[in-house]
């Protein structure tokens, strides 16, 4: 990988911002192992292919539908199979623990509560979304990991309306069901985020380049720990930036959901 | 000879009965049985409580004011603009109770239902706000086995999602109810009917007994005929959600959306497509079709 990074300074210099957030949310996979990589939207299945063509060879990853991919296929396209995942069996997996999913979220809170069911109130809300789906029971039982393609206020606020994953500050110590409640990154358009702040909060990892710290404050409705010190996200090598651009995504679908 | 179980729409919809719980097959926008959904949407069974893996199917029942509670983890189009606008509705008037859980609570409630248990333990739903969406009819149950480190396991309970009917909608399948799945995911449909009183399945393909078992390897058998209490030959009956031999019809779904938007959209989508016996339906849907040909032309 060092090889790589002298090798092509001018590539690495023309990153686009998308392109540190599929790195980013490759980085989440780093050390995943042999697991089920579940990425909910374009980004960040483009990072959970960019690990397993670099740093994750072992991780299994699925079609969307119910096959897991042999091969690994650009965006929107298949290839050849390694074996079935129907729906039935995700469960039997998310069971086990052997998954990280990477959720999308309309609301998470500083201890890292997720909504991504509805606003307002449970039986008269003001706006309907999909529902709580896996996220409660994603949350309790394995690795869980956010991508927010617009980092605002809106989405980082005080408190969400229903909480469907669950953040930290739920946790009861005395109950080991709550043991592997692993809430291990925050993907954002501005940063990386996890929740090593104090009493399990929102801190800081990196900020993308050009992004100051100010920016990250005024868009968060609370205060992130670590923000005054995060350093920048580490650039992509220029071996990353090829397999993004010229074999995961050729078409630049990761643009639609950064600007 | 075991019995011939071939019945049509109104023979199904004649035993259901107002106040009944009924659990729809399939996921999302995937091999729903809307035929039997659109003729529920047209009967005058109403006040009823829907058990689903949410697609249009719900949102149809919804439109048709049939629903008073819900029990799903999401309810999802599965494709743009993914949020079903009548179950959005229904939500945002508080027209309707909801008991909304994590996905996996789902197909845990229907196990319990399968084995005749009052409840299965499963982890989902601790520390959500799922404990409040259902108002304190969701227990917890601590473990009676202590962890090696002496601290005990507390879990949700999740209850029995015992079912008066069932409604599935599989590819192909003979007259007594045995039945085979053609694309690559069973869903939960043989759970549905192990969880229900009466088992409704809806086919695209009625066959022989000899042709159901020639035509799929033998683990494509999803539904054995003990399982199933009538079959409805309903060809292309889970449109516009995909089933084995077919698409969804994106068009058609962007188009249900769309409609839903306006009332007097919605009162001639309803006047062509729901108002209407199946067959009707399935003859206005293809000259939309070939509307939508000729428009794109």
């Amino acid at each position: 990988m060092s090889t790589a990074e002298t090798q092509a300074p001018e590539s690495t210099e023309a990153a686009t911002r998308a392109e540190y957030c599929v790195v980013s949310c490759a980085e989440i996979f780093r050390g995943a192992g042999e697991i089920m990589a579940s990425p909910m939207s374009p980004v960040a299945l483009l990072g959970a292919r960019l690990a397993r063509l670099t740093f994750e060879p072992d991780l299994l990853i699925t079609d969307g539908e119910a096959l897991i991919l042999a091969d690994t296929p650009p965006i929107g396209k298949t290839g050849a199979i390694e074996g079935w995942m129907p729906f039935r069996k995700v469960f039997d997996v998310v069971a086990s623990g052997r998954r990280h999913v990477v959720m999308g979220a309309n609301q998470i809170d500083r201890h890292g509560n997720q909504n991504l069911s509805a606003f307002g109130p449970l039986q008269h809300p003001t706006r309907q979304m999909f529902g709580v789906r896996g996220a409660p029971g994603n949350t309790i039982n394995h690795a869980t990991s956010y991508w927010v393609g617009r980092h605002s206020s809106r989405v980082f606020g005080e408190s969400v309306d229903i909480v469907s994953g669950v953040g930290y500050d739920k946790v009861d110590p005395d109950n080991p069901a709550f043991d592997d409640l692993n809430i291990h990154r925050v993907v954002t358009n501005l940063g990386v985020f996890d929740f090593g702040g104090p009493d399990h909060t929102m801190r800081a990892l990196s900020l993308h380049p050009g992004v100051t710290a100010e920016e990250v404050a005024e868009n968060t409705g609370f205060e992130v720990a670590g923000l005054a010190d995060a350093p920048e996200t580490r650039q992509p090598t220029a071996e990353e930036l090829s397999l993004i651009r010229d074999v995961l995504d050729p078409k630049g679908i990761r643009n639609r959901e950064v600007k | 000879m075991p019995t011939d179980k071939t019945s049509t729409l109104d023979d199904v919809i004649g035993e259901l009965r107002d106040g009944m719980t009924i659990g729809i097959g399939g996921w999302g926008s995937r091999r729903k049985p809307m035929a039997l959904v659109r003729a529920l949407a047209r009967s005058d069974v109403e006040d009823l409580t829907v058990v689903t893996y949410g697609g249009p199917d719900l949102g149809l029942l919804c439109a048709a004011g049939k629903v008073r509670r819900a029990y799903y983890g999401f309810v999802s189009l599965d494709s743009a603009p993914f949020y079903d606008p009548w179950f959005s509705k229904a939500r945002t008037n508080g027209e309707i109770e909801v008991r909304e859980m994590d996905e996996g609570m789902v197909k845990c409630g229907l196990e319990a239902a399968a084995a005749r248990l009052p409840f299965l333990p499963i982890r989902a739903g601790l520390g959500s706000d799922v404990l409040k969406f259902w108002e304190g009819e969701l227990k917890t149950v601590e473990s009676p086995y202590p962890d090696p480190d002496g601290r005990t396991q507390t879990l949700i309970a999740m209850p029995a999602l015992k079912l008066d009917a069932a409604f599935v909608h599989l590819d192909l399948a003979d007259a007594h109810g045995n039945a085979a799945y053609t694309g690559v995911d069973p869903y939960f449909d043989d759970l549905y009917c192990a969880a229900a009183e009466r088992r409704y399945l809806e086919t695209d393909q009625l066959v022989s007994t000899e042709v159901l078992v020639k035509s799929v390897p033998h683990q494509r058998l999803l539904l054995n005929r003990m399982n199933v209490d009538r079959v409805v030959h309903t060809p292309n009956g889970a449109h516009f959600t995909f089933a084995g031999d077919y698409g969804r019809d994106e068009r058609f779904q962007q188009f249900y959306v769309a409609s839903a938007k306006d009332p007097e959209a919605w009162k001639a989508f309803s006047r062509r497509f729901l108002e209407v016996d199946e067959q009707t339906y399935q003859r206005e849907v293809a000259a939309w079709q070939d509307d939508q040909k000729e428009d794109g032309q």
